[in-house]
């Protein structure tokens, strides 16, 4: 098979750069549209409940930032879809009956409705109804959180593939099951860990804006009442991702173990395992498989709450890198060689029903292909596909420092916002929130942290997954277009001065609408 | 979920889908066409404002249209996506480059401190409304002409030429495809303008310019259109599936498929209709007729490039490369799946049609343009 002759390892690292660029520049965007519509249409609500104009003024002056964010959501949206097929089409063939289905969905269940009714919210306000006008709001927020759905399903069958078979006629895998790629646990894990990360942002966004006016000691009430708003939504955000996070966390331990042992630098598999609170790491004297094992500088532990984490009680096994790449009979843990074995066996298999249908074997083609439905063969030789194409069993093992910072960082922000919108609800109740510069002036700085942590979040999924683009079955190798790799740093230059140029004009007209305030 | 239908009736009917989205977004480009002219049309700034506002309430329409047909595209003829985009990547990143400028420019443009100043954005809508249409076109014709590249037998694409798609702009007949949508998302563009905006100065201006894109339009239509069915094409044998070169292969599909021939004239007339009374009469309803005879006519050549035994992408160097609705389709499964979710279709058309018609139930005017608050 010449699946990947000549990799070009150039091509590769470029093409990941620049989806890695496209789709991190996207996510800058996205969270704050997907928290900021429900603050809209929560707003909105008050406002027709109560008819109060103030609430009607309030919901405007968020609504013109939401309408910033959005169209540069939009137009670093686009690019992403495309480039399934203009940077990884091996990848967009092999996968396409299952992935390119969400992406359709996406477009036709959750695009129009965000579209269409986001027209209506901005324009309709003196010539709809206001009881139209408020369900075009909840349809926005509910489009865009929808929108978030179909395309994190297409992520999470990447992480956990399943709902499918391999079809050896086509070369590619076939969805069987709708339902199974929908609900998939990983899919679903990582839809109410984004939204609400999405909720958290939104709501730190309009904190740290409102105590800006505070502190500026402009648009008192609507502050006050913005941050009403905020610190109840961000609190419960707040509380929402850590439980959706741990859930994350223990739905990776058992389909992705390499990356969860990895975000916990864990190399030495255990009974009792410690969770890792905080600690630096260093390089030690040893390797596995020609990759230096790193060791702890130090560490805070909270013991044996790994174990806890993922098997139920103190006593559990935790599998560390080394058992995954060296293997482990008594826990029945396979080696990477051995996978790679078992990788092979099915590539060769797939070679032979190529022979046997250029040979017109008939016979044997009708025999090979019971083989790729027979389950045994599915479940401890397909399975393990992508491993034909792995040379070094140490390449399994991800960058363990960028799982293992990305991951702890992000945990900490999270209680770190979990305690910051405490703060500001009971400031607010206490009716002293104004008197509190101090507050205001870290609510205000923090603005940029759920920024960060989203992105770490994204950095630890998408990295701490190498070398798979889907898990065991393809490498991001083998996925990559075949252009020149001059090509791909052309368009990716292209893409890094125009994102950047967009974003600094963004945040210029962002600020200056700030500063404007709310339109009397 | 049952599998009765037939996997050929899911090819052709997720052919019919994707082709009617594809002319629905040809339909749509007058915003780009409309873009096109934010330069030359208007007299003054409040023209300008006034075009700009009536393409801006639309804008997301056409941009959702594409995301969605490039979203359906890939689900159903998976391989189509993986060979052009990955194949013809210059030609697809230009596209999608002109878009991406797009997005922002409509609501930065008028925003105070948006650093780059108000005419970079409008230079960006021109760009767009340039580029995008007449690449668009140009990239549809080479499901007639062809392509360089060849699958190996992992169905994986290596183009031939280190242009990366940009060859296919030194095609004539490419060119003139490029040109002819170009000119027809004008047309519609003028026609919206002049349905949309009440004001006697920019209706008249935009009935001058209708007059000249169109004799323009027709020069590079019929010139693809004569050429077209002159030319020899990629026929797809309906039992083997090997692929060979037939003279007339494009006027066979036209005879052999009386129903699309018929399409397609009623979609030529449709457009002059349009044209006509706007032109002779003066009337301000001519966008319905030539926008549904843009939709007509585009789909007729669409079903032309992939019904009747034919490759809907060819490889010019490589015969046995070339991708027919059989052969780059997705599985039975999920065309009946995705199926099902097309169903939607019409009733998102419906709530689009309704919240339309709340929003736009009077024409922009001048008067309008000074109170309106929400404006680009």
């Amino acid at each position: 098979m010449t699946m990947i002759e000549n990799v070009d390892l150039t091509l590769v690292g470029w093409s990941r750069a620049q989806f890695a660029l496209t789709a991190a520049y996207h996510w800058l965007f996205v969270p704050l549209t997907l928290g900021l519509s429900f603050i809209l249409a929560i707003m909105e609500t008050i406002y027709v409940r109560t008819g109060k104009e103030e609430w009607k003024r309030l919901t405007r002056f968020w609504m013109t930032l939401f309408g910033i964010n959005f169209a540069i959501g939009v137009a670093t949206g686009i690019i992403l879809e495309f480039e399934f097929g203009t940077n990884w089409s091996n990848y967009s063939w092999f996968v396409g009956d299952i992935f390119g289905a969400p992406l359709a969905v996406e477009g036709i269940l959750a695009f129009f409705l965000e579209s269409t009714f986001v027209a209506v919210m901005f324009f309709g306000w003196n010539k709809v109804s206001k009881k139209f006008h408020l369900i075009s709001t909840w349809l926005v927020a509910i489009g865009a959180n929808l929108s978030a759905l179909w395309i994190l399903v297409a992520n999470a069958w990447m992480q956990n593939p399943i709902g499918m078979v391999f079809n050896p006629e086509t070369a590619r895998n076939e969805m069987v099951d709708f339902w199974a790629v929908l609900f998939n646990q990983v899919a679903i894990d990582k839809f109410l860990h984004a939204i609400s990360s999405g909720f958290l942002l939104a709501s730190m966004f309009v904190l740290g804006i409102s105590s800006w006016f505070l502190i500026r000691k402009r648009e008192e009430l609507l502050a006050k009442r913005s941050i009403l708003i905020a610190g109840v939504f961000g609190f419960l955000s707040s509380l929402l991702i850590a439980y959706t996070g741990d859930s994350s966390a223990r739905t990776l331990s058992k389909v992705q173990p390499v990356k969860f042992a990895s975000m916990e630098a864990l190399y030495q598999g255990k009974n009792n395992a410690g969770l890792v609170a905080m600690g630096f790491l260093k390089d030690s004297d040893k390797k596995i498989e020609e990759e230096v094992i790193k060791d702890f500088v130090f560490k805070i532990e909270l013991p044996g709450f790994l174990s806890i984490l993922t098997g139920g009680d103190k006593t559990g096994y935790v599998p560390g890198i080394i058992d995954h790449v060296s293997g482990n009979k008594e826990k029945e843990i396979l080696s990477v060689s051995e996978k790679i074995n078992r990788g092979q066996y099915a590539r060769n298999v797939l070679k032979d029903y190529k022979s046997a249908r250029t040979a017109g074997d008939k016979e044997q083609v009708e025999k090979i292909k019971a083989v790729f439905q027979d389950k045994v063969f599915r479940e401890n030789y397909f399975r393990y596909f992508g491993y034909a194409f792995v040379d070094n069993p140490g390449d399994v093992i991800p960058n363990v420092p960028v799982a293992f910072y990305s991951f702890h960082l992000m945990v900490m922000l999270g209680f770190f916002f979990i305690l910051l919108f405490a703060m500001a609800v009971y400031f607010l109740f206490r009716g002293t929130i104004s008197k509190k510069k101090w507050f205001l002036w870290i609510a205000l700085l923090s603005i940029p942290l759920p920024y960060i942590a989203g992105e770490l979040g994204w950095v630890l999924t998408e990295m701490g997954r190498q070398p798979w683009i889907i898990q065991d079955l393809m490498p991001v190798s083998a996925a990559v277009s075949q252009i020149s790799s001059g090509t791909v740093i052309t368009t990716f230059i292209l893409f890094a001065v125009l994102f950047t140029a967009l974003l600094i004009s963004e945040i210029s007209i962002m600020v200056k609408q700030i500063k404007t305030g709310p339109k009397q | 979920m049952t599998l009765m239908i037939s996997y050929l009736f899911l090819q052709h009917y997720w052919w019919i889908i994707v082709s009617l989205l594809a002319s629905l977004l040809v339909f749509l480009m007058f915003v780009q066409g409309g873009q096109s002219l934010i330069f030359s049309l208007p007299e003054s700034d409040l023209h300008t404002t006034m075009i700009i506002n009536a393409l801006g309430r639309k804008w997301e329409f056409t941009f959702t249209t594409l995301v969605t047909f490039g979203g359906a595209f890939f689900a159903s003829f998976p391989l189509f996506y993986a060979t052009s985009f990955g194949g013809a990547y210059w030609l697809w990143i230009a596209i999608l480059f002109s878009f991406i400028i797009q997005a922002v420019a409509y609501e930065f443009r008028s925003k105070p401190k948006n650093v780059f100043g108000r005419r970079t954005f409008d230079t960006f809508l021109f760009i767009n409304g340039s580029l995008g249409p007449f690449l668009i076109g140009t990239a549809v014709a080479t499901f007639f002409t062809g392509s360089q590249f060849i699958l190996n037998e992992m169905n994986q694409v290596k183009w031939l030429t280190s242009w990366y798609g940009l060859e296919a702009l030194m095609n004539v007949r490419n060119l003139a495809l490029g040109f002819a949508v170009l000119l027809l998302s004008r047309i519609n563009s003028l026609l919206y303008i002049i349905n949309t905006i009440n004001d006697q100065t920019l209706n008249d201006r935009s009935r001058k310019r209708l007059i000249v894109n169109s004799v323009f339009f027709l020069v590079f239509f019929l010139f693809f259109l004569i050429s077209l069915v002159f030319s020899t094409g990629f026929a797809a044998d309906p039992s083997t599936g090997a692929i060979t070169l037939v003279k007339h292969k494009y006027l066979l599909n036209f005879i052999q498929m009386p129903v699309v021939l018929a399409m397609c004239l009623a979609g030529v007339v449709g457009v002059l209709y349009g044209i006509g009374i706007t032109v002779l009469r003066k009337s301000t309803k001519g966008i319905w007729f030539t926008g549904t005879g843009t939709v007509l006519a585009v789909f007729s050549l669409l079903l032309v490039a992939g019904f009747n035994g034919t490759s809907f992408y060819p490889s010019a160097s490589d015969l046995e490369s070339s991708l027919t609705i059989h052969n780059a389709s997705s599985s039975r499964f999920t065309l009946t799946v995705m199926m099902y979710i097309s169903f939607i279709i019409p009733f998102v058309f419906a709530y689009i049609w309704y919240a339309w018609k709340s929003i736009n139930n009077s024409k922009i005017n001048v008067d309008e343009m000074k109170s309106e608050e929400h404006k680009y």
